[in-house]
């Protein structure tokens, strides 16, 4: 079973939830993420999604935009994020890690030789934002043969005929976005995400992780409540903007310890 | 298959094209792809788009055979297909007409489009006054700036222009923005997309839309020369100009098709927006097909004096055309091209678009090489006014 499957299986066992906060690798700086990395266990996370930096990132708000441009400012490149994720390994063999990202930098690379590189630097799963099933054809099993589980997204829009699909291409969890729009949108409507997910866990085996719109630890604690594990993005990379640079490690520390209480107290 | 039965069901020219989005735009382009297949096959729709491009537009645009250029360069016949006296002045009416006509069909009130130079976003601000509908352009921040009366025209139009701050300013940027509007309101609103470019169905769309630009020029070239030209030349940023007048003459494979890119600076130099001449394939927008890229697979910027072909990436199906030596494509520098843009309005009278005066400077490169009894047609895609303050820039002039 993968790292990811092991996770979910042990925080399931514990009667908990999973927390997974989403940082942008590179940003603020090259040498901060690995520290970053290190915080975000120590406060609670569960599993680490880190964001491959891109130029055009289409389906990301201003925030995470933002990140992206910082990061590809401080020219870091996929190589560069998987010499992150081996450098984090160093002295973490069990927190999961998932790529989040864009088709073009890992095509560019090379599906089958960016598949070996993550599965060496550690790396547990990949979600290519922009690569639905449909076109993942030898995708999503390039990353399954070499051990990395193909993260996919569902939306509100997904129809319920297509959501047996998604879950069949994907592995490790799938990915809930709970709102229409991009990145750090607002409003967040618990019922129907509630609706929404359990409609998903009828056709679909695989955890549910639901994101987009998580912005404390109320949020968090809503979201516990209905899905097996809560995404949080831009709310930690805001934090990250906003804070200088001496205190972001510990200024996203305190943030995700927040979200983990609130995680935390839907399985009180 | 034949060529012309391309794209296939899911949207791909061989390897290029699909559609590469985030899952919340998945089911919107099913349901776009669906109607669309409806309408294209609902002879009421059909009828509709020609009466529009017929008295709406003033199609059909004619073919003009420019004499003295022809004696100027000193080779084969020039003809020109006269893009430029569209309604709005240039071939991108076709195409919003046509998609504001789906738009309605689909009972969408909102309407949003990506504008580089500002003649997709002039276009589709004219559709959205002509059929009531709320019209959104998202244009860079940059090519605000440079092409103010783009603007103005955008809001005499009753359109909100929204200016893209973030990563170039340009029309990337503005394509990725329109994007994350369609995300975030996917059921009231419909994506008017200028190019050729994009999530399937977009480039089938958007082709099938221009095709009217080679469908009359393959009976007017009969009745004015009584045969197909040798050559046709068309720039190429997106594409859909080019594709409109090429795919038609797919089925004429003696007939030559030269794609014309925007050289910049040079290919050499670094400095362009030739992605076949000079890219490799990967995937932006939605689409797999040639791009400007760098050894990390980030998009790099774009330079050329025409700001409609300031784009890094190019439509799918010349990809296709490409790999598949179906169509050639060369690139011409800023300088070139400016000097072309000079002889026609010298020679002819005709004030030509930055970006037409690529294809009209490639012409003037070929035809010296021809015989004098042999066509090369020029798709005129666009007129100049827009372009004045450019031309008077580069040559140091103030207005």
């Amino acid at each position: 079973m993968s790292r990811i499957g092991s996770t979910f299986d042990r925080i399931k066992g514990e009667g908990r939830k999973a927390l997974i906060p989403f940082i942008t690798a590179g940003d603020p700086g090259k040498g901060l993420t690995v520290l970053i990395m290190h915080a975000l266990v120590e406060a609670g996370a569960d599993i680490i999604e880190l964001g491959v930096p891109f130029s055009d990132p289409m389906a990301d708000g201003p925030v995470i935009q933002r990140a992206s441009e910082r990061a590809l400012a401080n020219r870091v490149g996929l190589k560069d994020v998987l010499a992150m994720v081996a450098e984090f390994r160093k002295t973490n063999s069990e927190t999961p890690v998932v790529l989040m990202g864009y088709a073009n930098p890992v095509e560019h690379m090379g599906y089958e030789v960016f598949a070996k590189a993550a599965r060496e630097a550690g790396v547990d799963g990949v979600l290519t934002v922009d690569i639905p099933p449909e076109e993942s054809h030898g995708v999503a099993d390039t990353f399954k043969s070499h051990g990395l589980d193909p993260i996919f997204l569902l939306s509100p829009t997904t129809p319920e005929s297509r959501v047996a699909e998604v879950a069949k291409a994907a592995g490790g969890f799938v990915y809930y976005v709970s709102l229409k729009g991009v990145t750090g949108s607002a409003n967040l409507d618990t019922e129907d995400v509630a609706r929404k997910v359990a409609m998903i866990r009828s056709h679909c085996a695989l955890p549910v992780g639901v994101g987009f719109g998580i912005r404390d630890a109320q949020t968090a604690e809503a979201i516990a409540r209905i899905a097996d594990a809560v995404v949080v993005g831009s709310r930690i990379v805001g934090e990250i903007e906003n804070a200088p640079e001496n205190e972001v490690v510990n200024r996203v520390k305190y943030l995700v310890e927040a979200l983990r209480r609130g995680v935390d107290a839907a399985s009180k | 298959m034949s060529l012309n039965d391309l794209p296939d069901a899911r949207g791909h020219f061989g390897p290029y094209g699909g559609i590469f989005v985030a899952e919340t735009l998945m089911a919107a382009l099913e349901e776009l792809r669906v109607e669309y297949e409806k309408a294209r096959k609902d002879p009421a729709f059909m009828a509709e788009f020609e009466y529009e491009l017929r008295h709406y537009v003033g199609r059909p645009s004619p073919v003009y055979h420019a004499k003295r250029l022809s004696e100027q360069y000193g080779g084969a016949q020039i003809y020109l297909k006269r893009e430029d006296l569209n309604h709005t002045g240039a071939h991108k009416i076709n195409n919003t007409i046509g998609q504001a006509l789906l738009a309605r069909r689909m009972g969408k009130k909102r309407v949003i489009a990506e504008t580089g130079a500002g003649q997709h976003g002039v276009a589709s601000a004219t559709v959205a006054a002509r059929y009531g509908m709320e019209c959104v352009v998202y244009m860079g921040a940059e090519d605000v700036i440079r092409q103010a009366p783009n603007v103005f025209r955008m809001k005499l139009l009753g359109a909100t222009v929204v200016p893209v701050s973030s990563g170039s300013r340009t029309l990337k940027d503005a394509l990725n923005e329109a994007m994350r509007d369609w995300v975030t309101n996917v059921e009231s609103t419909f994506y008017i997309l200028g190019t050729a470019a994009g999530p399937h169905p977009y480039p089938m769309l958007v082709r099938d839309f221009q095709c009217v630009i080679g469908n009359e020029a393959i009976v007017q070239m009969q009745e004015l020369a009584g045969r197909h030209p040798d050559c046709v030349v068309a720039c190429v940023g997106g594409g859909s100009n080019a594709i409109g007048i090429f795919h038609p003459y797919l089925a004429h494979p003696e007939v030559r098709l030269i794609g014309v890119e925007a050289g910049g600076s040079g290919l050499d130099s670094g400095k362009h927006a030739a992605p076949l001449s000079a890219g490799t394939p990967g995937v932006l927008h939605g689409f797999r097909s040639y791009l400007m890229q760098d050894e990390n697979g980030q998009i790099i910027e774009t330079h050329s004096v025409s700001a409609g072909l300031d784009y890094p990436g190019v439509g799918p199906e010349h990809a296709w055309l490409k790999d598949a030596h179906k169509a050639e494509y060369v690139a011409i520098n800023d300088d070139e091209a400016l000097e072309a843009f000079h002889d026609l309005c010298r020679f002819e009278g005709i004030i030509p678009a930055l970006e037409s005066s690529h294809a009209l400077a490639h012409a003037r490169k070929l035809a010296p090489t021809l015989k004098k009894d042999q066509i090369i047609l020029v798709n005129l895609s666009g007129r100049g006014d827009k372009d004045i303050n450019t031309v008077a820039g580069v040559s140091g002039i103030q207005l």
